[in-house]
C-alpha cells in the first residue's frame, strides 16, 4: 500500500444530521456510513464511477443544481438533503422510465426477488408506470456455454463493460448505438459465445443488477447474484499498482 | 527577425502583386454559393477576363462568405463596391466587359440596404474580402500581427488581462466569460497543457462556425495561438465535423500555410514558443459539442459526456488542463490584442460584449449570416436586417439556441440580444442559429422536431435524457395527432422538469427548452389539440384539429 496521506477532516449536515467527513469521502459513502439511505443502481462498490443512473442526486443548500451523491465530495459546512418530496417524485420518474424501456415483467424473470432494480421500485413506492412500453426488439444472445444476455432487461448501467474492463481486464462488453438504441455489446457485437477475449468468469453476472445477464438452466427466481467478492479484487488490484 | 518586420515583409510583397490589378473579381467560394454552382462561375470569369485580353489588370479570386446567401451566388467587383446577386456563369462575360463601363444592372445587388449597413464585422471582418486559401492575404489584413505582438511584446498575464477586459464571453452557448477560463487553466500546474477548438457545430439551421473556418481559417488558428501562449499549451486540437469537408480542407491547408512560414510550429517569431494545431473529426454525433464527450471523443474513445468537476480546466484531454473555445470565440482574440480589451468593451452593452454572428435561416428574406452587436434587438435582426418573412402569413416566432434554445413570440420581438434577456425569455443566445417561422408553423410540431433531435441524439448514458426524451416524443407525437389528452399534458410537463433537472450533461438538461418555451407562448396551440375529455363520448374538441 502507499503511504497513508493525511487527510483534512470536515463537518457537514445531512438530512439535519450532523456528520464528519475526511474531504475524500464523498456524500453517498458518508450517508451509507451514518446509515441514511440513497438509492443507486449504476454505481457498485470496486468498479469505477461513472453518475448515469442519477437516483442518487442530492439537494446541496445553496446550489442550484442537483449533484449526483456518488460523486459530490464533503465540503465544510455543506448542507445535504437527501430525501425531499422532488428528489423522491423524480427517482420515482426514473425508475418509471427504466420500466418503460425494456421488458421488466418481474414474474417471469429468473431475478424475480433478487433484483435491484425491483427492489428500488418497491422501496420508492414505484407502484405504476404510467409511460407507454417503448416496446423495442433486442437481441438475446444465448451463444455462450454458460451465460445468456437479454438486453431487453438491460437498464445500461455498465456494471458489466466497467468489472470486465476494470477487473478482469478482458473488456469484452461495451456499448454500441446512442439513445434509446444503445445495447451492450460483446467483441466487435458479435456472438458472446464465439468472443476471443471473453474468459468465462463471470464476474458480469455476478455484478448485473438485474435479469439481464445471467447463468443458464436458472428458473424464474432462482437467478441469485453476489457481488461481495467485488471491494476485495479492486483492493488487490490497487495494492499491485 | 522581428516579427513585425518579417509580417510587414510579406504584406507589402502581397500588396504589390495586387496592385498590378486595376479590379478584383471577388467570387464567393464558401459552402453556400458553392453549393449551387461549384466552381463554374469562377472558371467562367477567369477564362472571360483572358478572352478579352484582360489577364493583367483584372484579377479574379475565391473569397469566403459575403453574408446574403439567399442572393447566392455572389460576386464583387472592387473598386466600386459593387454587388451582384444570383450570378450564373453565363454572365461571366457581361460582368467583365462592364469592368471600366457600367455595371450589369439587372445582376445588382443593393449593397446598401440594412443587411449590410446595419452589421458591425470583427470576426467576419475578412469574410468575402480576402481569398482564405492565402495565408499572404489574411498578413495583409493585418493578420497574425496579434500573435507577434502577444509572443514578443507580452507577458501571458497581459494577454489574459486583454481578454478579461474585453468582456468577451464564450460564443459556443454557455457564454462563459472567456478571460475566467483562460485564466484558470492558466493558474493549472501541469507540464502538459491543451487547446481545444470546438467546431462541432451542430445545431439544426446553424453555419456560423463552418463559415468562418471557411471564410477565415487563419483567424482561427491565430486567436489558438495566442490562447495557448497565454495558458502554457503547446498542442491545440481542432475537433470538427466531418460533415464541413471543404472547412476541413481550408483549415488542413491554413495549417500547412501557417508551418511554412513558421507562424506555427516551433519557435514562433524565434521567440522559443511552440504550438502545434491538429484536427480531429468528429462521427456525426451532436453530444460531442458537449466538452467532455468532445475531450473523449479526441482521445480515441466513446463520446459520452460524463459529470463535471473535474472541469477541463483542471482535468481534461488525457487529465491535464484543457481550454475549450468555440471557433467564434477564438476569431475573436486576434482583434482584442491588436485593437486592446478596450476597444472591444466598447461594442455591446453592459454585461454582453462585443458582437455576435447569426445564421439566419427558415421563413425568412434575407438567409444568410449576418454580425452584429450584442444589444441589437431581435426586431432589428429579423424585420430590418433580416427582410421580414418570406410569406404573406407573417412573422409567429424566432426559435434561437437550437435544440437547446426557445421560441421567442412576436410580443418580445424589442428584447436586444444578449445573454440575459434572452434567458429570461426562457431562451438562450446559443451558438447563434436563427430560425425564423410564420404563423403556417405549428408550434407542437416545431417542438415534436426538436425532440426528435435530441432523442437520436442522446448517448444514451444518463437514464432521465436516454428515456425521457424518446417518451416526450412520444407524448409529443400524440399530441399532435390529436389523440393527447389533458393528462398527457401533464406528464410531458412533469418529464421537462425531471429531464431538465436530472440529466447528466447539457444536452439533456436542455432539451426540454423547445417544449417549455412553446408551452409558455403557445399553450392555447397544445390545447386546440387534445382530445376533449369532458365530453361525454370522449371527442375532439370542435376546432378540426381531430387526426
Amino acid at each position: 500500500m502507499a503511504t497513508a496521506v493525511r487527510s483534512r477532516i470536515r463537518t457537514l449536515k445531512i438530512d439535519g444530521r450532523d456528520v464528519s467527513a475526511r474531504e475524500d469521502e464523498t456524500i453517498l459513502e458518508l450517508a451509507e456510513e451514518n446509515g441514511i439511505f440513497i438509492p443507486t443502481l449504476c454505481r457498485i462498490e470496486g468498479l469505477s464511477l461513472v453518475g448515469a443512473c442519477r437516483l442518487c442526486l442530492v439537494e446541496v443548500a445553496g446550489m442550484n443544481k442537483l449533484v449526483p451523491a456518488c460523486l459530490t465530495y464533503a465540503t465544510e459546512g455543506m448542507e445535504v438533503f437527501t430525501d425531499s418530496e422532488r428528489l423522491r417524485n423524480y427517482r420515482r420518474m426514473i425508475l418509471e422510465l427504466l420500466f418503460s424501456e425494456g421488458n421488466h415483467i418481474c414474474a417471469i424473470c429468473v431475478s424475480n426477488g433478487k433484483c435491484e432494480l425491483q427492489a428500488l421500485a418497491q422501496r420508492l413506492g414505484m407502484d405504476h408506470v404510467r409511460f407507454a412500453n417503448l416496446q423495442q426488439e433486442r437481441l438475446v444472445d444465448m451463444t455462450h456455454e454458460r451465460f445468456v444476455v437479454d438486453r431487453n432487461r438491460c437498464i445500461l448501467c455498465a456494471r458489466c463493460v466497467r468489472v470486465c474492463d476494470e477487473i478482469e481486464w478482458a473488456h469484452t462488453w461495451d456499448i454500441k448505438g446512442r439513445g434509446v438504441d444503445a445495447r451492450v455489446i460483446t467483441d466487435l457485437d458479435t456472438p458472446w459465445g464465439e468472443s476471443d477475449t471473453c474468459t468465462s468468469c463471470g464476474k458480469c453476472v455476478r455484478v448485473c443488477p438485474v435479469g439481464a445477464i445471467v447463468e443458464k438452466g436458472r428458473a424464474v427466481g432462482e437467478m441469485a447474484k453476489r457481488h461481495d467478492f467485488l471491494p476485495h479484487l479492486a483492493k488487490m488490484r490497487e495494492a499491485k499498482k | 527577425m522581428i516579427p513585425q518586420e518579417e509580417l510587414a515583409k510579406i504584406a507589402s510583397a502581397e500588396k504589390e502583386k495586387q496592385s498590378k490589378f486595376e479590379y478584383q473579381i471577388r467570387v464567393c467560394m464558401a459552402a453556400g454559393c458553392l453549393s449551387q454552382h461549384k466552381d463554374q462561375i469562377k472558371l467562367a470569369l477567369e477564362a472571360a477576363v483572358k478572352e478579352q485580353g484582360l489577364e493583367d489588370t483584372v484579377k479574379v479570386k475565391g473569397v469566403g462568405c459575403m453574408g446574403l446567401c439567399a442572393q447566392g451566388p455572389l460576386v464583387s467587383v472592387e473598386p466600386g463596391n459593387i454587388l451582384y446577386e444570383k450570378v450564373s456563369p453565363a454572365d461571366a462575360a457581361e460582368i467583365v466587359a462592364g469592368l471600366d463601363k457600367k455595371p450589369v444592372e439587372r445582376l445588382r445587388c443593393d449593397n446598401q440596404q440594412p443587411f449590410f449597413t446595419r452589421q458591425v464585422r470583427v470576426v467576419l471582418e475578412n469574410s468575402g474580402v480576402i481569398d482564405p486559401e492565402n495565408i499572404e492575404e489574411y498578413i495583409t489584413a493585418d493578420g497574425y500581427e496579434a500573435l507577434g505582438q502577444a509572443l514578443t511584446e507580452m507577458s501571458p498575464a497581459q494577454v489574459i488581462d486583454e481578454i478579461v477586459a474585453s468582456g468577451l464571453r464564450g460564443r459556443g452557448g454557455g457564454g462563459y466569460p472567456t478571460g475566467l477560463k483562460w485564466s484558470t487553466v492558466a493558474k493549472a500546474i501541469s507540464d502538459r497543457k491543451y487547446v481545444v477548438c470546438n467546431a462541432d457545430e451542430g445545431d439544426p439551421g446553424a453555419f456560423m462556425d463552418r463559415s468562418v473556418l471557411e471564410s477565415d481559417p487563419h483567424r482561427v488558428l491565430e486567436g489558438m495561438a495566442i490562447a495557448g501562449y497565454a495558458i502554457g499549451a503547446n498542442m491545440g486540437y481542432v475537433y470538427c465535423r466531418a460533415e464541413y469537408p471543404l472547412a476541413i480542407e481550408r483549415l488542413k491547408q491554413a495549417i500547412r500555410q501557417a508551418k511554412r512560414l513558421h507562424l506555427l510550429g516551433e519557435s514562433i517569431f524565434g521567440t522559443g514558443f511552440n504550438f502545434d494545431v491538429e484536427i480531429r473529426l468528429g462521427a456525426g454525433a451532436f453530444v460531442c459539442g458537449e466538452e467532455t464527450a468532445l475531450m473523449a471523443s479526441i482521445e480515441g474513445r466513446r463520446g459520452s459526456p460524463r459529470p463535471r468537476p473535474p472541469y477541463p480546466s483542471d482535468h481534461g484531454l488525457w487529465g491535464e488542463p484543457t481550454l475549450i473555445n468555440n471557433v467564434e470565440t477564438y476569431a475573436n482574440v486576434a482583434p482584442i490584442i491588436r485593437n486592446g480589451g478596450a476597444w472591444f468593451a466598447g461594442i455591446g452593452t453592459e454585461s454582453s460584449k462585443g458582437t455576435k454572428v447569426f445564421a439566419l435561416a427558415g421563413q425568412i428574406k434575407n438567409t444568410g449570416l449576418i454580425e452584429v452587436p450584442m444589444g441589437t434587438t431581435l426586431r432589428e435582426i429579423v424585420e430590418e436586417i433580416g427582410g421580414g418573412t418570406t410569406t404573406e402569413a407573417g412573422f409567429k416566432a424566432v426559435q434561437t439556441g437550437g435544440p437547446s434554445g426557445g421560441c421567442i413570440p412576436e410580443k418580445h420581438l424589442d428584447t436586444p440580444v444578449d445573454y440575459a434577456s434572452l434567458a429570461k425569455l426562457g431562451s438562450i443566445m446559443g451558438s447563434g442559429g436563427m430560425i425564423v417561422m410564420d404563423h403556417t408553423s405549428s408550434m407542437v410540431d416545431v417542438a415534436r422536431y426538436f425532440m426528435e433531435f435530441c432523442m437520436s441524439e442522446s448517448c444514451g448514458k444518463c437514464i432521465p435524457c436516454r428515456v425521457g426524451t424518446a417518451q416526450m416524443y412520444n407524448l409529443l407525437t400524440k399530441i399532435a395527432k390529436g389523440n393527447g389528452t389533458i393528462r398527457d399534458l401533464e406528464l410531458l410537463e412533469q418529464l421537462c422538469d425531471l429531464v431538465r433537472s436530472t440529466s447528466l450533461c447539457g444536452l439533456g438538461q436542455s432539451a426540454p427548452n423547445p417544449v417549455l418555451s412553446t408551452l409558455r407562448y403557445f399553450r392555447e396551440e397544445y390545447l386546440a389539440k387534445l382530445v376533449d375529455t369532458t365530453s361525454p363520448n370522449g371527442k375532439t374538441a370542435p376546432d378540426g384539429h381531430a387526426s
